[in-house]
């Protein structure tokens, strides 16, 4: 039960933490607006260049890994509708983390996502 | 910057892309994984062999590939639109998967399943009219 609860932690929480500080880097690299192959590749590189993406990529990998560590002590219906709280929890770090405008509408539109895919990994059994 | 009716634009197609091929590339390297088959030990020659199996597997590549075009076009569309967007924008997968087992693979969709995917895809109708970006460009 500890070893669920911890890795529960370790993907909601480390894994959406990775996804916010990866958007917080492309954010310094600002807007792409050219999508030839090689400005791609430039933006990239800019942003490789930032800590912010190497600590989201560090954790997202956390995240990954404690996915499947998780997988494998748990039940897949179980695993994947306590993953919906994610989205929950990354809307949050968007509103806290980045200074995003989170209105009532979108917040509404995550907690119908939220039901969804919880349903949506019951429904697959 | 790109006029709002621009960026509404850019965004649905990479988010589009983003949808299309991480669930496709999940099942590319899913189904090169198992042609691999599993690791016999932890030994360092059989570690090698399953390592150059799944390196060698176009299917696994194929699957890699895909996934990689999902990365990238994750963080270009993070390059202007809130994370706060983008994340539940990304479940409508969960549609393109159903679509796929039911009508491609002949799956059996349950009803509680298609009432999820149904909920998911009004989620996303709400988040889909708020503004994309509500930020301004930070700094380090």
């Amino acid at each position: 039960m500890l070893k669920a609860a911890i890795l529960y932690f370790l993907i909601v929480v480390p894994g959406t933490a990775g996804e916010m500080c990866m958007s917080r880097a492309m954010k310094i690299v600002g807007e792409v607006v050219d999508f030839r192959p090689h400005s791609i590749a430039r933006s990239i590189g800019r942003a490789m260049k930032l800590r912010w993406f190497w600590i989201g990529l560090l954790m997202m990998a956390t995240g990954f890994f404690s996915l499947l560590a998780m997988l494998s002590v748990a039940k897949v219906s179980f695993v994947f509708p306590a993953t919906a709280l994610s989205y929950a929890v990354g809307t949050l770090g968007g509103r806290l983390f980045l200074g995003e405008r989170v209105t009532p509408q979108r917040w509404f539109g995550v907690l119908l996502v939220c039901i969804g895919v919880t349903l949506v990994a019951i429904g697959k059994g | 910057m790109t006029p709002p009716q621009g960026l509404h634009l850019k965004t649905f197609v990479l988010i589009l892309i983003m949808v299309s091929v991480a669930p496709l590339g999940d099942t590319f390297l899913g189904k090169g994984m198992k042609q691999v088959g599993a690791l016999e030990s932890w030994a360092p020659s059989s570690l090698f062999h399953f390592f150059f199996r799944a390196f060698t597997s176009g299917t696994v590549w194929l699957g890699i590939g895909l996934l990689l075009t999902f990365f990238i076009a994750y963080l270009l569309v993070l390059s202007w639109a809130d994370y706060s967007y983008v994340l539940p924008a990304s479940s409508i997968s969960s549609l393109i998967i159903a679509l796929l087992a039911h009508f491609v693979l002949h799956e059996t969709v349950t009803p509680t399943r298609w009432a999820g995917v149904g909920l998911i895809c009004l989620g996303v109708f709400a988040v889909g009219h708020t503004h994309p970006r509500t930020t301004e460009h930070p700094s380090c």
